[in-house]
């Protein structure tokens, strides 16, 4: 057995979105183009400039007991959710090395991000202080507001004991998650990894706060149509939360106890702009440099790349400058991949939005489907390439592959790619 | 007005209950928080927060080390209770 560079699919898929529940149910919105953006109707956002998001369809509070959410923040609620789907996704019944389960903990890896962490929990827990003492903020508050927190908490669920991981890059956490976890694997760590990301940060401060950066658009009064990438009218991102997992498999390991493969999870490309820290660097650069870097340490080729999950928040720059690092790395071919930005009815998960997207492309890959990019009216002449509009796109037989690109503040660029068996 | 042993099981029930998902009719004086009862180390903290509140009574973090029952805390709260 070659321990350095092993092959790595993907036997589960786990999500709960603003679209769905699940990733079937997810999966459904995603190709029929529908949005999960609406108005916040709490109290707090009537004298905000932005107020709209994209909540979850599905309160976790839901679908876990009472006790069990009481002690997590809803990061985590979203995580242990879509952990749980993914893991039964991939055919265990129980914790590693549990009845049911006969595969060894101490090769089963978590790693889960976020890109702000337990934000609500320590908001709330600062205003129990303030209003009611010190003597009353929750014992549970350190546990919950920690950023690893949802990754140790799947890796309580799952029973996993080769290593628990959150490497914290903003928006591009959950993407980096699922890089790190490939590696567990590639590298002979972990035959098992749950990876993915996750963000619960719809509350007063973080909306406040991204609406004064001038990143979020305040189309307010029409919120389906608010998140618009590629579209001359789009002013910014639109707050989504909740979480999308994978469970990630030597191939090895996923053939000798016969699971159902969706995919080959090829690698990693990972650059940083050093550009700003927050600005996208204009020209792309650092973004296809990521891409190149994936394409010159895997065996993935252009010709086989049919599909991009952009990471297109709808910024004004952003959108622009991905558009161009993909035909910097593809050039003409480029015209030959079809680019969904499936923010347009997520919103923006931050850093749940890699483990999403990485859900939405392992799916387009089993189902051979390019989901929609929806709101489109008016394509910004600037982004010179193949935009999936309006419905969903049929992707060619043969070997295929999917990219999906995820950046942060900060100048982080992760680029994962994923090929059809 | 202070309460009687059954009344401070009673209520102990309820806060058990509300923390640990464990049904009332469980939480029997006998039983360890622990244990029996799925209240590990942080959660008897909220537990002893909402019995302080409940009860007007202070339990102090190095008491809160002695009480392993719920026998112990009905104890502990009808000899402190204001």
């Amino acid at each position: 057995m070659n321990t350095t560079n092993r092959t790595v699919v993907v036997t589960g898929i786990g999500a709960t979105t603003p679209l769905g529940g699940d990733s079937a149910s997810t999966w459904e919105g995603l190709t029929t183009g529908r949005s999960g953006v609406s108005r916040i109707e709490e109290e707090w956002a009537a004298d905000m400039s932005v107020r709209i998001a994209a909540r979850v369809a599905v309160e976790p509070t839901e679908v876990l007991s009472r006790p069990q959410a009481r002690k997590l923040d809803r990061s985590a609620q979203f995580a242990l959710v879509a952990s749980r789907e993914a893991w039964a996704d991939a055919g265990f019944e129980s914790g590693a090395g549990e009845p049911g389960t006969p595969i060894d903990p101490a090769r089963v890896g978590v790693v889960v991000a976020s890109g702000i962490g337990g934000v609500q929990t320590l908001l709330n827990q600062y205003d129990v202080l303030l209003q009611k003492g010190a003597r009353r903020v929750s014992p549970h508050t350190v546990p919950m507001l920690m950023p690893n927190g949802p990754s140790a908490n799947v890796s309580l669920e799952v029973n996993a004991q080769a290593g628990v991981h959150t490497p914290v890059s903003a928006c591009a956490s959950g993407a980096e998650a699922i890089g790190y976890g490939i590696e567990m694997i590639r590298t002979g760590r972990a035959d098992v990894v749950v990876a993915g990301g996750t963000e619960a940060a719809i509350h007063a401060l973080p909306v406040a706060a991204f609406a004064n950066m001038m990143a979020m658009s305040k189309n307010n009064d029409a919120p389906e149509q608010a998140s618009r990438p590629y579209d001359t009218a789009r002013d910014g991102f639109v707050l989504g939360e909740g979480a999308g997992l994978v469970v990630l498999e030597s191939a090895e390991h996923a053939a000798r106890r016969g699971a159902r493969v969706y995919c080959e999870a090829v690698g990693q490309g990972l650059s940083s702009d050093a550009h700003h820290i927050a600005q996208p660097e204009p020209t792309g650069r650092g973004i296809a440099a990521a891409l190149q870097n994936l394409l010159d340490a895997t065996d993935l080729t252009p010709e086989q790349c049919v599909h991009v999950n952009a990471h297109a928040t709808s910024t004004p720059q952003g959108d622009v400058a991905e558009i161009k690092a993909l035909r910097k790395v593809f050039g003409d071919r480029l015209d030959q991949v079809a680019i969904s930005a499936t923010k347009s009815m997520t919103g923006h998960l931050l850093g749940g939005a890699g483990g999403v997207e990485s859900v939405a492309s392992v799916l387009a890959l089993y189902h051979r489907t390019a989901p929609p990019t929806i709101n489109v009216d008016d394509l910004d002449p600037e982004v010179d390439a193949d935009i999936v509009r309006g419905t969903a796109r049929a992707l060619p037989e043969g070997t295929i592959a999917a990219v999906n690109n995820s950046f942060g503040f900060g100048g982080h660029n992760v680029v994962l790619g994923f090929r059809s068996v | 007005m202070a309460a009687t042993q059954e009344e401070i099981v009673k209520g102990l029930a309820e806060i058990v209950n509300e923390i640990a998902g464990i049904p009332e009719e469980d939480v029997q004086l006998d039983k360890s928080f622990t244990d029996d009862l799925d209240v590990d180390s942080l959660s008897m903290v909220e537990v002893v927060v909402a019995a302080e509140e409940r009860f007007d009574v202070k339990i102090p973090d190095d008491d809160v080390k002695t009480l392993k029952t719920v026998g112990d805390a009905v104890t502990y709260i009808a000899e402190h209770q204001g």
